[in-house]
């Protein structure tokens, strides 16, 4: 599965989002954690969702993350060249994100729910980088 | 022993349901408040309450020449008219207005008169789900369900028998889209849209109406057809974003609505003769029937694949042939809330013997929001 970066629908960051962009321009999964109840969240806002605190600090996600559930769409879309999952990944910090997985069959025999993944950054546009994940070799 | 305080006394959908191109969805909206207001044996301007959702309720008391006292435009997805009941009750206890006329037209095939749809490219779906290619309910509701499988030992061949059974219900309703009669593997071999979603677990695209009409409880036996008491309703929502949901396995919004709706029905499980859950998608009835408490955990499958909820089981569902076999319009709730009233009324197609209370469950968005209407023949409660 090939994407064409040029047909991507391309985000269009707002101030609350715009740590987040920033952050993928060089290389960095950035998420929020509370400074009073220590718990992280995604997608950004400067509030905690759990306890509504203003007090926040931004770090930096390890990029691990495990296969939450996908779909393989068979619909034909501008961007990919033929049926492609969508999918959803659970970071190590917790938090759960929308993505496309990279360098791996799109096949249900291929994508193995909580297989190990690792993000991988492409940019769309002159602005927009995006984290996209792919398969993550664990070494025991 | 409380009674139900509001009924519904007119119910009608569209004259016409599937393909409608010579009609704008307004007039769509007109036609089934047309139809049900005849059903009620009213006029437009006995009505002094509006609520719909798709089109604003401005736009639809003025088309029909309607001045309101009261209007609701809750607008969160399919379960809207859902909410929509539960406002209307409350807005009619507390003398806000006489008489509530809830409309939902919608072009969804021929896309005659109806407004875009899609996230703006700087929302939260916009920068965080879009760039993914996701297109639409097939790819974004479906999404949660591999995680649900795994997690509770359903299989596909399980969900595929909810197309199943509701082609079986289909079948003996001369308004269904689809009547004929589909097995699992025909259902696992039909096309693919989504693994692991194929057509037949795909809800359809049609055009279509309809419209409620409800009043005070204590009046309701003044009207030609047989009252339909609205004994508990609930509601809630959890995210707009599918990829945000707390739990893949289960949503949030249907434990709150359905648990809120028993509750102020006073009933149980036990006394529901009649079920709808909104089925855009096959895994819905599984989700709603853990959610609201009719199965355990990882039940619902086996539970539908063994024939409980098809035509002569102990659990009737989705008896219209849902959305997967009747009609969906795009925001389907209305056509479960008329199939409850005409089971509950004794007049559907496919009609169970001695329905008294009929549960009508939906979900708006992808699993973003929930509303929950329990009907009965009897105001006591």
């Amino acid at each position: 599965m090939q994407i064409d970066f040029t047909q991507v629908p391309v985000p269009i960051p707002t101030p609350e989002t715009e740590h987040f962009w920033a952050g993928t321009r060089v290389g960095e999964l950035r998420l929020q954690k509370c400074k009073d109840c220590q718990s992280t969240y995604f997608p950004p806002r400067p509030f905690c969702p759990a306890c509504a605190s203003r007090s926040i600090d931004i770090i930096c996600a390890s990029g691990r993350a495990s296969l939450a559930s996908y779909v393989i769409n068979q619909r034909s879309h501008p961007a990919f060249d033929g049926p492609y999952a969508i999918a959803l990944v659970t970071l190590e910090e917790g938090v759960r994100m929308m993505s496309n997985l990279l360098n791996v069959e799109q096949t249900p025999d291929a994508l193995i729910l909580d297989m190990p993944l690792q993000v991988t950054f492409q940019p769309i546009g002159e602005e927009i980088v995006l984290p996209y994940f792919e398969p993550r070799v664990v070494r025991s | 022993m409380s009674r139900a305080a509001v009924a519904i006394v007119g119910a009608a959908e569209t004259t016409e349901l599937g393909r409608i191109p010579h009609m704008s969805q307004i007039q769509l909206h007109a036609d089934a408040a047309l139809n049900a207001l005849a059903d009620a044996g009213l006029s437009l301007t006995d009505i002094d309450g509006v609520a719909t959702a798709g089109e604003s309720p401005t736009g639809v008391a003025h088309y029909l020449g309607i001045t309101p006292s009261w209007v609701d435009g809750t607008a969160v997805g399919g379960c809207s008219f859902m909410l929509h009941v539960r406002h209307a009750v409350a807005a009619i206890e507390a003398g806000l207005c006489r008489c509530v006329l809830i409309t939902h037209g919608e072009s969804g095939r021929s896309n005659v008169g109806r407004a875009g749809r899609g996230s703006a490219a700087s929302s939260l779906q916009g920068q965080f789900e879009s760039p993914f290619g996701g297109m639409g309910p097939t790819t974004t509701f479906t999404l949660p369900v591999l995680r649900f499988l795994k997690e509770t030992g359903t299989t596909l061949a399980e969900m595929a028998s909810v197309a199943v059974s509701q082609r079986q219900w289909a079948g003996k309703n001369p308004r269904a889209s689809l009547k004929t009669p589909i097995t699992v593997d025909e259902v696992l071999n039909d096309r693919m849209i989504a693994y692991p979603f194929t057509r037949a677990q795909c809800c359809l695209v049609t055009d279509g109406g309809g419209a409620l009409v409800l009043v005070a409880a204590d009046r309701a036996e003044d009207f030609p057809q047989k009252p339909v008491y609205i004994l508990g309703t609930g509601e809630s929502t959890e995210t707009p974003m599918i990829s945000q949901m707390a739990d893949l396995t289960s949503s949030g919004a249907f434990k709150v609505s359905g648990a809120r709706a028993f509750a102020e029905a006073g009933i149980d499980h036990e006394a529901v003769d009649h079920l709808m859950i909104y089925d855009a998608f096959a895994h819905l009835p599984l989700y709603g029937l853990e959610d609201l408490g009719f199965c355990g955990r990882g039940e619902a499958g086996a539970f539908i694949a063994e024939g409980n909820t098809s035509p002569g089981g102990r659990l009737p569902m989705n008896t219209n042939g849902g959305g997967l076999s009747y009609m969906h319009s795009g925001m389907y709730g209305m056509y479960a809330l008329q199939e409850s009233v005409r089971q509950v009324r004794g007049r559907a197609a496919a009609q169970v013997n001695d329905v008294e209370i009929s549960v009508c469950h939906g979900v708006g968005g992808m699993f973003a929001a929930s509303g929950t209407v329990i009907m009965g023949s009897s105001a006591a409660r």
